[in-house]
């Protein structure tokens, strides 16, 4: 099943190697991973889907964990956080395209249906960005597709993840932000965090 | 260093040794070479002494053993590329015992990096997943903050070796120096480390339900400095206690509740009592396959208590019941205060042990120690004689026995009886051949007012043995037994139990290896009769130097009782009767 994790990690060199290394070592196909600034300086984020067995998460997590470059890692569902990704489409469109010049109408009709906005038009093809859910970019390549247009090139961020609602006390918390005290030893974890039967049927 | 100036400007290398020395490092054990000639010409200012080994395996092996017999953090130093690519076992087999270790490597300019300079070679690349965490130095003024934090990852947690790569120029490079302000951020632990109160409850319970409870006794506890707890926790509870190969000194072996090793050469009773167990506490373990055998069929009675610190090793190969995740001393600080200090129903296990005992009588008959000899040298003997010998002599728990990996390995763990612990250095989880002569060097240069002993194979010593010469000239007193059978006894023992006793490429010719160490200016002995074993081993441990011993010993021997791998724990191949009772065996 696919896993996404979100990572803070240093925004350091090397840090991406460190990373992909672990997923390498552990055997774990990375199905997309995505890095770029967070809300905080010096501090990268990483949104990570991973194809792993459903009882490999906690041990990938706590994986993670041992790398000193990371800060913080969170496990999201589906349900749990908003989940998206940014597609370059680029369309064949010109006089010698399957559907001619006709098409152009017919690719801008389909964007508006897609919510997906032309940022390029040049005489031989057009470009689509869209944002949405993977499920959503691959229906509108899949419809590109079945109405027989000349799909040139595909550009995908992969996805990026965010938890919904209020969860920044616990970002700061991975970031040290807490007292020491409060974290000495044995520190209180939120109810996610509970460990899952790994053996489970 | 200008004592009157808060903040000396210095050489990058000079910062180096200073934040050595501030870190209280002692002990160096390097080699030098080009990219690394500014911090070798910078060693004489410091109170540091540099042991030069004869290959940089050698020198990463020796900061591993020097870890294991003291418990501080070994240092090695190589130079860039060839010198730091021969670092690669010793880092290796640090990190899968989880060895507190640093290595630190010369580099190539940082103007020419990333160009195939003369003896460049990627080495914080090629070490990333064999150490804890590696880091690559270009400048001066990073070198005592990088240093500090690579000692704080070193040791803490889970230790684990850390690599510092330092550039030429940044060694040759001027910047300011002051230790106190390099001191890394405070240490954070692992996020997921939990033991809370609830887990702690249901632990209590578990153990109060139990009636044929085990305690597994790890390398965790070493680790940890746990030692005093586990015993408190296995008297109170009266719960035997079973120990790993790495675990083996961490509860006293002559202990009435210790029962040995467990695992594919375990003893029978250890075996069989874990299987039949109803509740197995394991304490800084991991459940290695070589501990388990089969896992479908492991243990299949037993509720688990798990007390790790590394999160990632919960729920790995078995399935934690109760997990307490956190150091195993504080851990067990907390259990104890759950546990009456006397009074504890003893009677279930009391009948628990009876029973464990009686299975061990049938067995304990047809030990090899206590069957006759019939006129043949057995390893086993000869490594239950240097055992007596030392406790004879006083000096059990002052005897360090650093062994190599194969056959004898396993003799050793059955037959000498590690009462204290920090007295068996060895190889576990990498089962690094090559590793007992240099990692030797390192427990003795830790731990000089103790008997240091080397027992390595004829093949595993032939891997290291230039290290010889780095005994001399440390003038070092370390002990030599070679259990030499003219075998890679272990891949023979493997070849004749499933390769149809097939012997390829397992016999193996030797040197002399008492003319090698007379080559060397050791004094050494021949030994082919047990008579002449306990004498000779008295003579190398009262000499004033180092002394080795070639133990001429039988050639097809095996290490029994053993389970072979993807068995269940229980099927294991027993002693075979003949070899042992008639000392036949060819």
């Amino acid at each position: 099943m696919l896993h996404t994790f979100v990572a803070l990690v240093d925004d350091k060199p090397g840090v991406l190697t460190r990373v992909a290394s672990l997923f390498r070592r552990l055997s774990v196909n990375i199905v997309s991973l995505t890095v770029g600034e967070s809300e905080r300086e010096g501090v990268s984020r990483m949104t990570i889907v991973a194809e792993a067995p459903e009882n490999a998460a906690h041990r990938i997590r706590a994986s993670l964990y041992k790398l000193e470059i990371v800060r913080s890692v969170d496990e999201v569902g589906r349900s749990e956080a908003v989940i998206r990704e940014l597609c370059l489409i680029k369309v064949a469109a010109g006089p010698n395209a399957p559907h001619g010049l006709h098409s152009r109408s017919q690719i801008f009709e389909l964007a508006t249906v897609f919510r997906a906005r032309v940022v390029d038009l040049a005489p031989e093809s057009i470009m689509l960005e869209m944002t949405g859910s993977a499920s959503k970019i691959e229906g509108l390549l899949q419809v590109l597709r079945e109405a027989s247009y000349d799909v040139l090139e595909v550009s995908r961020t992969g996805r990026m993840a965010m938890r919904r609602g209020h969860h920044t006390s616990r970002v700061l918390k991975a970031l040290g932000t807490q007292p020491a005290a409060a974290t000495a030893h044995f520190p209180s974890r939120p109810d996610e965090d509970d460990l899952p039967n790994q053996f489970a049927e | 260093m200008n004592a009157n100036n808060q903040n000396p400007t210095l050489t990058g290398s000079e910062i180096l040794w200073a934040t050595l020395v501030g870190e209280g490092v002692t002990t160096v054990f390097g080699y030098p070479g080009g990219a690394i000639l500014p911090v070798y010409d910078a060693l004489r200012k410091f109170p540091i002494h540099h042991v030069l080994v004869r290959h940089e395996q050698g020198a990463s092996h020796m900061a591993d053993g020097y870890a294991r017999a003291s418990g501080q953090v070994g240092v090695c130093m190589a130079t860039s590329g060839p010198g730091a690519t021969n670092l690669v076992t010793g880092l290796a087999t640090a990190m899968l015992d989880s060895i507190p270790m640093i290595a630190i490597t010369g580099q190539v300019s940082s103007k020419v990096l990333g160009s195939d300079a003369f003896q460049e070679v990627d080495i914080t690349g090629i070490t990333l997943p064999i150490t804890k965490h590696n880091f690559l130095v270009t400048r001066a003024e990073d070198i005592a903050p990088i240093v500090r934090e690579a000692f704080q990852i070193a040791r803490s947690g889970r230790p684990g070796p850390v690599l510092v790569d330092i550039t030429k120029d940044a060694q040759q490079a001027m910047a300011a120096f002051d230790f106190d302000a390099a001191a890394p951020a405070p240490y954070r632990p692992h996020p997921m480390l939990r033991a809370e109160n609830s887990a702690i409850r249901e632990a209590m319970e578990l153990i109060r339900a139990a009636k044929r409870p085990i305690i597994f006794a790890g390398h965790g506890i070493n680790q940890s400095g746990a030692e005093r707890e586990v015993i408190e926790f296995a008297e109170r509870l009266h719960i035997p206690v079973a120990s790993t190969l790495l675990g083996l000194g961490s509860f006293p072996a002559s202990h009435p509740l210790s029962l040995g090793m467990m695992g594919m050469h375990g003893e029978s009773w250890v075996n069989n009592a874990i299987q039949q167990s109803d509740l197995l506490l394991a304490f800084g373990m991991r459940f290695d396959d070589r501990v388990t055998g089969n896992l479908a069929s492991y243990a299949p009675n037993a509720k688990k208590i798990h007390i790790e610190i590394d999160p990632s090793e919960i729920n790995k190969n078995v399935k934690a019941d109760v997990a307490l995740i956190g150091d195993l001393r504080e851990v067990l600080s907390t259990l104890l205060e759950l546990i009456p200090a006397t009074g504890w129903d003893r009677s279930s296990s009391d009948a628990w042990l009876k029973q464990i005992n009686a299975s061990k009588g049938n067995e304990a008959v047809r030990d090899i120690i206590n069957l006759p000899d019939n006129g043949h040298l057995y390893a086993a003997h000869v490594i239950h004689d240097i055992w007596r010998e030392a406790v004879a002599a006083g000096r059990e728990k002052d005897t360090i026995i650093v062994t190599d990996v194969g056959q004898h390995q396993m003799w050793e763990a059955q037959y000498f009886r590690h009462n204290a612990p920090r007295t068996l250095v060895t190889s576990g989880g990498l089962g690094t051949m090559g590793f007992a002569l240099p990692a030797a060097i390192g427990a003795k240069a830790a731990c000089p007012e103790k008997d240091v002993w080397v027992i390595a194979g004829d093949g595993g010593f032939q891997m290291t043995a230039a290290e010889l010469s780095t005994i001399v000239q440390e003038n070092l007193h370390i002990n030599i037994a070679v259990i030499n059978n003219g075998f890679l006894g272990m891949v023979r023992q493997w070849q004749e139990a499933f390769y149809d006793k097939n012997y390829s490429c397992s016999p193996i010719l030797s040197p002399d290896f008492v003319k090698l160490a007379e080559a060397h200016g050791i004094p050494g002995a021949h030994i082919t009769q047990r008579k002449d074993v306990t004498p000779a081993v008295t003579k190398a441990r009262t000499g004033s130097s180092a002394f080795l011993i070639n133990f001429s010993v039988e050639k097809e021997d095996g290490v029994y009782p053993m389970i072979a791998p993807g068995s269940a724990l229980h099927e294991m191949v027993r002693r075979p009767n003949p070899l042992i009772e008639t000392g036949e065996d060819e």
